[in-house]
This record gives structure tokens, sequence and C-alpha cells, in this order.
């Protein structure tokens, strides 16, 4: 009897007690002292300027790792060019190494005493300490993700129907847009997803660089920090509750998805 | 290339003052400390999700239960929930004015917590599928040579699940080596004690020693990087059977 | 030695035995021979142990084994698709049973070799099993479930998996292992041919209830009812009636009790000639002839004939069954 049920109770046991109970505690902490504090909260303008910038963040990561993404992937599976081994390791890299020293390269780079910096800086663009240096870190971030669902979707979809679609006379690129994306459709939707969560919740790379200037250079989850050290607790449970219900919409998002990413065709 | 060239910087910035700087940055106490304790965190946690991983992975993918659906989506929650919101949840609940009465914050255990919060999908994941495709009939026919349950685990389902499993595990391994978000609240980053490598290299950033944080940042590069090796060389030996 | 009574099994709302009783004598081999779905996979695995009966009893060498767990039953099992432990060689496979029994490593490796010795693997100890074929990782299986002197033999379609050529070969191989061992041994099977070919006893089962056992020669010659006497060996039908195409003849005028018949179709294969007819009332038929009476009534197409059950016809089972 034991034996049966043991490994279950172990295993949804260690699961509440990592998972479930802390983040269902949020809700609960958030709530505590009533509405008004939350709608107080929400309503500050530097939380809104931090979610309204986080938005932004995505918004410009999302697309640009999407293309990247998927030609990317194309390069990798389909083509024949020389370094394409390479390509898969390189895009791989994001998930190895430390934000944190993800933002400190881009700061060596692109900060004033930087080796692109310096001379960026004489034509009066600043990188470091803006959000342009907090897209790149967001984008770097969240690189990996849209190419890593595409690759096995396209291997295993294989390249006969866009023979066929050439042997009809298709273009390459009408061959790509009615032919190889669709069949990849949701694997990128799947990594489009995962790009997503990724780039809203990113603290470490976006913390170095943006300098965290409250009300400029802030993201939302630089924010609940900013509040927790400011011992505004309420301020940054409602934050992280926000960011918290996003994640959940996200969560629910990925698991209608890939049981259709990953099937093919 | 924006990921090559930012990397190669860090590197080559961490040579700035001669190799004797580097040393000497990263012999010195904090940093010692501070990349002590992240490695030995992230080699307990790494194997505590590990054994926790592949349970996991077992209940979800042998048993039957209402809800399964429910938990196998639960997995994701680290990867979908943003760091620093992971660390808030936990010290809310495990920190100061606990509703358990489990005050862990500020403490090593603190930064284990964290650790094993944002780890716990990567050995699931990596063991699920394999799990779902192992022969059954392997096991019948231990059982059938006179096996109990137990030996026919230890003997026929762990062995082929064992590069699955050290694959989760560098995954594990390298992402709680430079983890930050859900450290950097419940930890309370106290030096010598709950700094973990990724504070102190944002510590020496924010004080302007760049080489400094660029020396540790290469230390920590280069470790990781030994580690996935070897944890390849190894899920490769171990595949070296299949067909 | 094997005794099931009364044996049923139900998935849900799917029964897969009704109420199946079996006897295995001793030292004999038996085919359990059906098609897909019929439930003789299912009635092996609960005499193996590996499945639990809702209801009946299954004995072993006058033990009541119905509730005790495969691993103490002291059966050897081989699967369709091999089962081999892929992350261990061949011999370490044949040796696990010994292995976990604790036996001295003398013993183990001296049984080994000469178990390899038995099913020609002598030289492929050290490999593993995918470097085998599938001939050899069958065969590896066998010396593996014989490692632990099991007191019965079951094998699950096990040259399922296998080629025509290579199948044909362990058939021949596997009589002949049972000549030397002599142990109780019962293997299913839907290829009636391999069934009639290395059986002393088939059990022929459809939907999950035995339908005859007997001798190869006997379920033949008189089967007990029309599945029966179609699964095994050929049928074709006058009328209703189904009947042996060798048992009918064809006369060139008409005659007693004889059809009307069109010759469709007249084929001649290696030592058979078989005819195709179609009858008055639109039904097709084929007759198998002799060479020799083929030449005799030189058929040519659209030629009109008589046809009627010969003598030698079996005691064909009455349509209602």
């Amino acid at each position: 009897m034991i034996a049966r049920y043991g490994p279950r109770a172990i295993a949804l046991g260690y699961l509440a007690v990592l998972l479930v109970l802390p983040v269902g505690f949020v809700f609960y902490r958030t709530f505590e002292n009533g509405l008004a504090p939350v709608w107080d909260a929400l309503t500050n303008p530097e939380a809104v300027h931090a979610l309204y910038l986080t938005l932004i963040m995505v918004a410009i990561a999302v697309p640009a790792n999407t293309i990247f993404g998927v030609i990317a992937a194309l390069v990798i599976v389909r083509s024949k060019a020389r370094g394409r081994s390479v390509l898969n390791v390189l895009v791989d890299i994001p998930f190895a190494v430390s934000p944190v020293i993800v933002g400190l390269s881009l700061v060596l780079i692109y900060g004033r005493t930087g080796w692109l910096g310096e001379t960026l800086g004489d034509q009066g663009i600043r990188v470091i300490f803006t959000p342009v240096g907090m897209a790149l870190a967001t984008i770097f971030v969240s690189l990996p993700f849209v190419v890593r669902e595409v690759v096995p979707v396209l291997r295993e979809v294989g390249d006969d129907q866009e023979r066929a679609a050439e042997t009809l006379g298709a273009s390459p690129w009408q061959t790509f847009w009615r032919v190889t994306l669709p069949a990849i459709r949701w694997g990128v939707a799947y990594g489009v997803v995962l790009t997503t969560a990724r780039a809203l919740g990113e603290y470490g790379a976006v913390s170095v660089v943006s300098g965290k200037l409250v009300g400029e250079t802030e993201t939302l989850p630089l924010h609940v920090e900013q509040r927790f050290a400011q011992f505004d607790l309420t301020s940054a449970y409602t934050s992280a509750f926000v960011l918290a219900g996003i994640a959940l919409i996200v969560l629910l998002i990925m698991q209608m998805l890939k049981p259709k990413s990953e099937a093919t065709g | 290339m924006i990921v090559l060239i930012p990397l190669a910087a860090v590197a080559v910035k961490s040579t700035e003052n001669g190799l004797d700087g580097f040393w000497t940055v990263v012999t010195s106490p904090q940093a010692l400390a501070a990349l002590k304790l992240t490695l030995a965190v992230a080699v307990i946690v790494a194997l505590i999700n590990a054994v926790f991983g592949t349970l996991i992975a077992w209940v979800l993918v042998r048993d039957r239960f209402r809800g399964k659906g429910v938990v196998n989506a639960i997995i994701d929650l680290p990867f979908a929930l943003p760091t620093i919101v992971a660390s808030l949840t936990l010290l809310a609940l495990y920190g100061p004015k606990s509703p358990l009465g489990v005050d862990v914050a500020y403490t090593r255990v603190a930064v284990a917590l964290a650790l094993l919060f944002v780890t716990l999908p990567f050995v699931v994941r990596s063991v699920q599928p394999v799990l779902h495709e192992l022969d059954r009939d392997m096991e019948a026919a231990a059982e059938s040579l006179g096996a109990r349950p137990r030996t026919s685990f230890r003997r026929i389902v762990l062995p082929n699940l064992l590069p699955a499993i050290l694959a989760g595990v560098a995954l594990a391994f390298a992402r709680a080596v430079g983890e930050i978000g859900s450290v950097v609240l419940i930890s309370g980053n106290l030096p010598f004690k709950t700094e973990v490598a990724s504070v102190f290299i944002i510590g020496q950033i924010e004080s302007g020693s760049l080489a400094g944080a660029a020396a540790v940042s290469t230390v920590l590069l280069f470790l990781a990087l030994i580690v996935l090796v070897l944890i390849n060389l190894l899920a490769w030996y171990g595949r070296r059977h299949d067909r | 030695m094997i005794d099931v009574t009364g044996v049923t099994k139900r998935w849900g709302d799917f029964t897969a035995l009704d109420d199946v009783s079996l006897s295995v004598p001793a030292g004999s081999l038996t085919a359990l021979l059906g098609p897909s779905g019929s439930g003789k996979s299912t009635l092996l695995r609960v005499i193996a142990g590996l499945e639990g009966p809702d209801g009946g009893t299954v004995v072993i060498d006058g033990q009541d084994v119905t509730h005790v767990e495969a691993r103490r039953r002291g059966v050897g099992f081989v699967f369709q698709h091999y089962a081999a432990f892929k992350h261990m060689t061949v011999r370490n496979n044949v040796a696990f049973g010994l292995k976990i029994r604790r036996r001295p490593k003398h013993e183990i490796r001296a049984r080994v070799d000469e178990l390899l010795e038995l099913v020609h693997l002598s030289g492929w100890a050290d490999r593993y099993p995918a470097q085998l074929s599938g001939g050899q990782r069958q065969r590896m299986a066998l010396a593996r479930a014989l490692a632990v002197e099991p007191r019965v033999l079951l094998l699950d379609e096990p040259f399922g998996a296998l080629d025509a050529q290579v199948r044909e070969e362990l058939r021949t191989w596997l009589r002949r292992l049972h000549d030397e061992v002599h142990v109780t041994t019962v293997f299913v099977t839907h290829d009636q041919e391999e069934a009639m070919d290395v059986a002393e006893q088939i059990a022929v089962i459809d939907q999950g209830k035995i339908q005859q056992i007997g001798a190869p020669r006997e379920l033949y010659d008189q089967p007990a009812n029309p599945f029966v006497m179609e699964f095994i060996g050929p049928v074709t039908r006058l009328g209703e009636q189904p009947v042996r195409p060798h048992d009918l003849d064809i006369l060139l005028d008409p005659a007693d009790g004889a059809r009307e018949g069109l010759v469709r179709r007249v084929s001649y294969l290696s030592f058979e000639v078989r005819v195709e007819l179609e009858l008055d009332d639109g039904r097709v038929l084929w007759v198998q002839l002799t060479r020799a009476r083929a030449a005799e009534l030189e058929l040519s197409e659209r030629q009109i004939v008589w046809v009627r059950a010969g003598a030698g016809m079996p005691a064909a089972a009455p349509v209602s069954a």
C-alpha cells in the first residue's frame, strides 16, 4: 500500500511545499490589507511606468527573437552552410550564462569606456542606463527559445513538402510563406510564449544594464525589488501579483500549445 | 553578433589588470567565499532535484490520478514565473512573518530553496520523454526472472534513464550557478554567508571595479563550461548502447 | 503440469478472457493459436503472472499460483520484441536471473557458457543486444529465460518480429531445443502454419473463448466449428457449407449431388492446380486439384462443369456453430 501511494505522495508533497504554497501565498499577502492599498500601488505612476517599460521590452524582444529564431532554425536544419553546428551551439549560450554576466558583457561593450561605447558616445548615442541597452539585454537572454522549439519540428517535418513546392514552381519566399511556415507554426507559437515569459521576468541582466533609475529605466521586476528595499511590502506584493498573474496566463497558454507543438503537421 | 562579442569582451576585460590582478580579485576572501557557496549549493541543489525530479517524472508517467494534468502544468511554473517574484513568494512563506513558523531567510538554506525552485523543471522535463518511451517489457522480463520491483528499478530502469537524468542535471547546474533574481531577496546577500557569485559580481560592478567583476565572471563561465562538458561526456558514454 | 480453470479477465467493459480452461501436460509443447485480439497473449500473461485474472484459477505443477506474483512462479517468459536489457552485454543478460539469486560467480559463468553454447551464441557473449540480429536477440532471450531453470517456458509470439526465413529457421530450432531440454512449453502465435508445424497440442482461441483443443491433425480433420475450420487450413464454400478445396471433385457431366459451375480461372501453382468456379447462384468457390487430375480433365475457361464434395470429406461442422 505504502509502496503504491508513497512516491505519489512524496512527489506531490515536494511540489506543494516548493511551488504551490509559496505562489498561492503571495496572492493572499497581496490582498491581506484589502483592495484599497492594492489599487494605490497599482496606479502609482512609477509602477505604471514600470509595467509600461516591461511591456515595451517584450514588444521589442519577442518579434526580434522570433524572426531571428526562425531564420536561425532554417539555417541550422536546412542549409549546408559550414557554420551551422557552431550556430546551434552558440544559440544555447544564453542558457548557460548568468544574466549578470550578460549585463556585464553589455556594459563592457557599450558602456562609456566600452569597445563600442566610446564611439557611440561621441555620436551622442547612449546605450547603458537607457531602455536601448535594456532591450539588448532582454533580447540576449530570451534568444534561444524560438530556435530550440522550431529546430526539432523542422527536422521532423522534413523537406519533402518544400521540394514538392519547388518542383511546382514556387519561389523560395512563396515556399517559405505557404509551406514551411504553416508546418512549423505551433513550434513557433510555443517558442514565442516561452520567449515572452522570459522577457517579462528578466531581472539580472536588465538590472545591471539599466542602472535601476526609478521612473526611467525600471522594469516591473526591478520595481518589485525597489519597493521591497523601501519596505513597501504591499507595493512589492502587488507588482509581484501582476507579474505572477501574467505568468499563470502564460503557463496556461503553454499547456495548450505544448501538445500541438510536439505533434507535427 | 549580439552574443559572441560581448562575451569575448568579458574575457578580455578580466585580464585588464594583468594576470596578477585577475588572481588577486579571484582569490580575495569574499570572492572565494561567494564562489565556494555558489558551487556547493549548485551541486547540492542539482542532486536533490535529480532525485525528486526523477521521482516526479515517474509519478507523472506511470501513475494515474485525478488532476495529473494540472500537476504536469505546474512543473513549468518556474519557467513562467519571473525570478524576482519567486524570491518574494519564498520569502513570504518561509521567511519572517511566515504563517508556517518557518524562517530560513538570510541563511544558506534560503539560497538552496530559491535554487531548488528555479531548477525543478529541468530534470523532470528531461526524464519524462525517455521514461515514456521505455520498453515496459524489459521490466516484465526482469520480473519473470525473479526480480523484485526495487531490483528491477535499480538494475533495469535507472541505467536507461541515466543519460536523461544527467542532461537535466547539467542544465540545472548551469542555471543554479548563474542564478540571481530568485536569490536576491530571500538570501539577504550577506558577504561570506549568503552571497552568491552573481551577487558578488554585481557588487563589483556597482563599486566600479569592472575588471574584478569580469575576472570572477570568467571563472564562473569556465567552471560552468567544464561541468557541462563533463556531464555531456558521461551522457554520451551512457548512450553508446542505444540503437 | 499447467491447469487453467475457468479464467476470466476483463479490461473495463471488454472481456479479454471468458471462462477459459486449459490443461498443458508436463514436458509438452503447446500452442495458443488465434487472431489478433483473441485473448491468447492475455491468457499467456495470466499463466505467467504478469496479469491477474478476475476469476478462475491457475495451477502449475500442483501448486495454486493464481495469486502468486510472477517472480515466484518459476516461469520463463520470452517476449515478442525480445525485451533485451539493452544496457547489458549478452552474457549479463543471460546471467541476470542467476545474479539476482546471488549464485556464486563461477557457477553463473559456467551456466551462461553452457546456455550460450546451446543457443549458438558463444562468440557473442560480450556484445550488446544492439549489435545482434533479431534472430540472435531472440535466442539470447530464450537462453536468459532458461538460465533459471523454469518449470514452464512461455513464449509470446516469439518469432513475430522476424523475417519469414529467420522465422522458419527458428521454428525448427525451437522444436529441436524442446526435444533436448524437455521443459513444458507454451507459445502464442497467430500463424496457423507455425502452430501446426511446431506444436504437439494446439488450443484455438477466439474472442476470449477456447474454440477447440487438440493435436494439429485433429483440428484440421475434425474442426469443432466453422471458425476453427476456417482458421486452420484452407476453406471454400459449397452453398452454405464450408469445405476443404481439396475435398471437392470436378466432373465433366452432371451427377447426383453435383452443382453446375462456370470455370473462371485455372491457375497452375507449383504442386497444385486451383480452379475458380462461379456457381449458378453467383457465388465463387475454388477447388484444389492434383496436376494429374487437372490433366485428366483438361479444363478451359468458360467451360461448364459440375462440382460436388468428394469421398474424403471431413466431418465438416454444421453451419450453425
